[in-house]
């Protein structure tokens, strides 16, 4: 009796090691990812989602369509945002400035919502330039003709195909190029 | 208690309600008085706005690549284009656009940001005025 006691704890040790050495793994691979802990507490990835799980912000919402569609914050790694929101006043050759409370606001916004699983060690500024991006509009996903479409213009305009960008809904359903 | 308690809500609702309105509601010829008051505290010798001036000015470059009309168009009261993203801008004009001109912050933001794309400086009170002199006698 005392002896299988004494195997059972010891499988219980060795047990609750693996289980330790698993999540000390799993926290690794983790911190390798880029954006802020706290985002990705969510299941899944958030990439792409619409933003109707998120509180959106209304200042964000507001202050951010004045020229291009709002962005969703998870496009992004927090340390892009960052980047971003301190350079409002030379923003992709414009100048969108911001007053300092509605820049801590939407930087706020932005921070707690960015992307929850970025890989790579990088924070670029623009969602076009990312490699994810790439991908996933490659010559095979995307022909080179579609890009030359007036209608379509510049690849950041989202809303030429993502026919619900602007709600933060890239589901490959709602994509209508066109014509 | 209970009576305590329903009027600490309703002052919180009123103050919270209050704080919802904008910050600054005016109309055009409030928006138009605070920029003449500038223009004379920036320029002693001022006298007065020209609509004509203002014209130019918007539908002039100005050593960069754009002018006002560049993307408010050679007719303010007509849909707007942004240059560089193609998204629909709202008239400038008040005749078509009833909103422009009204909210003191929205109006000091934009002129800081367009007069940085077009002139890369600031732009005087003169020029601000001279430019909504012109704005407002463009009809729909």
């Amino acid at each position: 009796m005392f002896k299988y006691q004494k195997f059972l704890q010891r499988g219980l040790v060795v047990g609750l090691l693996a289980v330790g050495v698993a999540m000390s793994a799993a926290q690794a691979d983790d911190d390798e990812e880029y954006g802020e802990r706290q985002s990705s507490k969510m299941i899944g990835e958030n990439r792409g989602r619409d933003m109707y799980g998120v509180q959106m912000n209304a200042k964000f919402k507001a202050e951010c369509s004045n020229c291009h569609i709002a962005y969703t914050p998870n496009l992004l790694p927090a340390e892009s945002w960052r980047k971003i929101m301190s350079g409002l006043d030379k923003h992709f050759g414009s100048d969108a400035s911001l007053t300092d409370a509605e820049n801590k606001e939407i930087t706020a916004f932005l921070v707690s919502n960015a992307s929850n699983r970025w890989k790579a060690p990088t924070s670029p500024l623009r969602i076009t330039e990312t490699s994810w991006f790439k991908q996933k509009h490659n010559s095979r996903e995307v022909s080179p003709a579609v890009w030359k479409n007036p209608k379509v213009k510049s690849p950041s305009n989202c809303g030429a195909c993502h026919t619900r960008a602007d709600k933060g809904d890239f589901n490959e359903d709602d994509i209508r190029m066109p014509r | 208690m209970l009576r305590k308690f329903h009027l600490a809500t309703l002052a919180i609702l009123a103050v919270g309600g209050l704080s919802a309105l904008p910050a600054w509601s005016q109309t055009v010829n409030e928006t138009m008085a605070a920029i003449k008051s500038d223009a004379k505290q920036d320029n002693p010798s001022f006298t007065e706005f020209s609509a004509a001036r203002g014209e130019s000015f918007f539908k002039t470059k100005h050593g960069s690549e754009w002018s006002c009309s560049t993307c408010h168009t050679d007719n303010p009261a007509a849909l707007g284009k942004h240059a560089k993203t193609s998204k629909d801008i709202q008239p400038l004009a008040p005749a078509a656009n009833a909103e422009r001109f009204t909210d003191e912050a929205k109006v000091a933001k934009w002129f800081k940001r367009n007069c940085k794309d077009v002139l890369d400086r600031v732009c005087t009170p003169q020029e601000k005025g001279d430019v909504l002199a012109y704005l407002v006698t463009v009809r729909k």
